[in-house]
């Protein structure tokens, strides 16, 4: 029996609890906010349940990892941020026709405004185009909810049902309903099937066209779903996805407005459900985060059932194209649609806020990337080229090393196009140890195999650090805790064709700087790892180097120690000074040319 | 017509300890049968950045509270507090910390940081219920200037819809055994400094 509890939950631990619930056998995922707490919450409880959590290399591979779990029969989850997707596009495109065994459910979990991504990417477009089932929570509750019907969706039809939550949603928490683990379902293993399961054109073609025929029996399947419903209250209404229908829900509650609500949660949206609504209405406003996916097709229907509707939505410039939508946008969209005045927050004024001093994020105090750059900036000159890429260390997009970012991987790749583009000044691509055996491998053996001199700069601290630090093969253990091979990324860039491999490590800066002139020295492909574990993990081993002091008389107030950056390092007018933050890894003691930096005593 | 019973923002700098805050006085609405909403600042920000939380007690839409809808602003950092200032609504409580935390950009002295009292001068013209108060130092005198955040709390308790037994029994299941006495210190210190 199902006991239901009332717990106050994080979204993302809603998601990883109707996983639990569902039975799953295996759930994989790679690393990326807002995705990661939801195979967080599951590793630790891998061994106690009997299932089979794992941080993956990247997302494809934990795609594909999902997808065969599913074809033993076993329930499968993966997870990703939206970005992630696009790595695994090529198993999830292709995948729809081959269909799923056990339940299989994609959660990619997309970033309105960029809160910690690269690009504001619907994940809902990538559903309609693989052609599977989409849910779009808007809370804790509806994101608990609809992971569990998911699982029973993707096997009443046979394909994986992606859950979309939204930064909002995933970071969330609130009081949810969640019932009991269910045991783990048995799966009966893999059958043989290769018209089922082996995607030659000759299998491809009837696929695709089952795929097809699939299509209307999910619209009406998912038009039964309690996530769409409506509320009559006057012609005027709102129809909303995800938070954005919650939004609008309690703009009206709040308004006490005779404006009528058609909440979506499901794609392929239900087209009759929308027309009947259209139909009772000649003004609405569509609410949904990121592209106009839901108002693009309320324009469609209103062709066929209210030509005359007046539609109201991000197209219409009533809502934003870009970053997130908030409460207060939306109840003024709202009582600008209805002829009411809209509410004002009580701004402070621009010369007001303008005392305050930015607080952008930053590198720790004493994180190794820190050092690291000021020795690569040192042996390669301001001039050299630095591609880098997706981790903590695009952080340091201030030091002056950091001069593109596109997606996890790319600095090596394009570091090596911009060789191969007529580019003669020194190039020194960066990323970090995650990064790399995310997708790193396969660009080093590409610059590896056709000739591209550069130089690939690994900031090795062994942990993904940005989203949460999460293992990976190069840590020691998996995400469950138990002991792995710990791969040498040396001997990795060895073996893909890399002419010169050295390891230095960035607390020794003279070292450092050293190593990074000899790589830069070499006439072909080098890499460099610099080697020393995150700063955080230190902390948390209990590992503590005592502070530095300033040696007042010693200083003599150049600032060399300040512009490094750490933001353990202060001036106070005169002489620099080291405050609490510091965590004694002594790279300004390296830095000060008069040796005023000293271990406190 | 009111649709939470009470808005909280939370707002300081990352590791300062804001969503343990949040947990608290989830975990406290909870046992009290209230239906409660937070949303916290996960990811990038946190790296030393400006953080913002949101709570709302009695609550049961989105987690986002409007700009000008907080009842209360609760600001472990004084800079933090003016950035934040206008969620503030217009009758809000606005609690600070006075101890600031300068962001690397004061530190290399590409900016500087502005006195408490221009701080909190453009505060006090948006409510007249501000109440700075040295949570870092409150927090040392209980036995860890870490505990700022209790210590706000402790402040911020009479404001809210729930009873102080509950937000106890919240804060000894979540900090761990051997802090207890001291954040049960900082509760009590945070909660005098505005009686």
């Amino acid at each position: 029996m199902v006991i239901i509890l009332r717990e106050y939950l994080l979204g993302n631990v809603a998601i990883a609890r109707g996983i639990l619930e569902a039975g799953a056998g295996v759930i994989s995922g790679y690393p990326g906010t807002p995705s990661s707490e939801i195979v967080e919450h599951l590793a630790p409880l891998a061994k106690e349940h009997g299932i089979h959590v794992e941080w993956s290399v990247n997302e494809k591979v934990a795609m594909e990892v999902a997808i065969g779990a599913s074809w033993t029969g076993a329930r499968a989850a993966v997870t990703m941020k939206h970005v992630g997707l696009n790595v695994a596009a090529d198993p999830f495109m292709t995948l729809p026709y081959l269909g799923v065994g056990g339940g299989m459910v994609v959660i990619s979990a997309d970033d309105p405004y960029c809160h910690s991504s690269q690009n504001e990417q619907d994940s809902r477009r990538y559903a309609a185009f693989a052609r599977v089932p989409c849910l779009d929570p808007a809370d804790p509750q509806e994101a608990r909810d609809m992971t569990l019907r998911a699982f029973s969706l993707s096997e009443e039809f046979g394909l994986p049902v992606m859950l979309r939550p939204t930064t909002r949603v995933s970071h969330a928490r609130a009081t949810v309903d969640v019932g009991t683990p269910r045991e783990r379902k048995a799966s009966p293993g893999f059958e043989k099937n290769p018209p089922r399961r082996v995607a030659l054109p000759a299998h491809a073609r009837p696929l695709h066209a089952e795929l097809l025929e699939k299509q209307a029996g999910i619209e009406a399947a998912l038009a039964k779903e309690d996530w769409n419903w409506s509320q009559m209250r006057g012609e005027v209404g709102v129809v909303g996805s995800g938070i954005g229908g919650l939004y609008a829900e309690e703009a009206i509650a709040q308004m006490e407005a005779d404006v009528s609500l058609l909440r979506i949660g499901t794609y392929p949206i239900p087209r009759t459900t929308v027309g009947d609504f259209l139909e009772k209405v000649d003004r609405i406003l569509v609410v949904e985060e990121m592209d106009p996916v839901l108002e693009e097709f309320v324009e469609m229907v209103a062709k066929e059932r209210n030509p005359g509707v007046e539609i109201l939505g991000k197209r219409s410039g009533h809502l934003p194209k870009v970053g997130e939508l908030d409460p207060l946008t939306v109840r003024n969209a709202v009582s600008r649609m209805i002829g009411l005045p809209e509410r004002t927050a009580p701004r402070m004024s621009r010369e007001v806020l303008s005392i305050l001093p930015p607080r952008p994020p930053a590198l720790c105090p004493g994180c190794s990337h820190r050092a690291a750059y000021y020795a690569m900036r040192k042996a390669f000159g301001k001039d050299a080229i630095f591609p880098n890429d997706i981790g903590c260390y695009t952080m340091g997009v201030g030091m002056g090393t950091v001069d593109t970012c596109l997606c996890m991987g790319a600095s090596i790749t394009v570091g090596a196009g911009i060789r191969f583009g007529g580019e003669e000044r020194g190039i020194c691509a960066v990323l970090g140890d995650s990064t790399f055996l995310h997708s790193g491998l396969t660009g080093l053996l590409n610059a590896a195999y056709n000739g591209a001199r550069m130089t690939v700069a690994i900031l090795d601290n062994s942990i993904t650090a940005m989203t949460g630090h999460q293992p990976h093969p190069g840590s020691g253990t998996t995400a469950a805790g138990e002991e792995s091979p710990t791969i040498s990324l040396p001997e990795i860039c060895r073996s893909l064709g890399a002419g010169l491999v050295e390891t230095a490590d960035p607390y020794d800066l003279a070292s450092m700087i050293e190593t990074f002139e000899r790589a830069k020295d070499h006439p072909g492909l080098s890499v460099v790892v610099a080697k020393r574990s995150c700063v955080i993990s230190d902390i948390r081993a209990g590992i503590r180097r005592p502070r530095l002091v300033v040696d007042e008389e010693k200083c003599g107030g150049c600032k060399l120690c300040v512009s490094f950056g750490c933001p353990a390092i202060e001036f106070d007018g005169k002489v620099a000074r080291i405050n609490a933050l510091c965590s004694g890894c002594g790279v300004c003691a390296e830095i000060c040319p008069q040796q005023a930096m000293e271990v406190a005593r | 017509m009111r649709t939470s019973d009470c808005d909280v923002v939370v707002v300081g700098v990352g590791g300062q300890g804001v969503i343990l805050i949040s947990e608290i006085i989830g975990r406290a609405a909870m046992l009290s049968g209230l239906s409660v909403r937070g949303v916290e600042t996960h990811g990038m920000a946190q790296r030393g950045g400006s953080v913002i939380n949101h709570i709302r007690v009695g609550c049961r839409y989105s987690a986002m509270i409007s700009p000008g809808g907080a009842d209360v602003l609760v600001a472990m950092e004084p800079a933090e507090a003016l950035r934040y200032a206008s969620y503030l609504a217009p009758e809000g409580v606005a609690l600070v910390n006075t101890r600031p935390l300068l962001p690397v950009t004061v530190t290399t002295g590409q900016a500087t940081y502005p006195s408490i009292e221009e701080i909190l001068a453009p505060l006090r013209e948006a409510s007249s219920r501000v109440y700075p108060m040295d949570a870092t130092g409150l927090a040392a005198e209980a036995g860890s200037p870490q505990a700022a955040n209790v210590v706000m709390l402790g402040a911020l308790a009479r404001h809210l819809p729930i009873g102080e037994e509950p937000l106890q029994e919240a804060l000894s299941k979540i900090v761990p055994a051997k802090f207890l006495e001291v954040n049960r210190k900082a509760f009590e210190l945070g909660k005098i400094e505005v009686e």
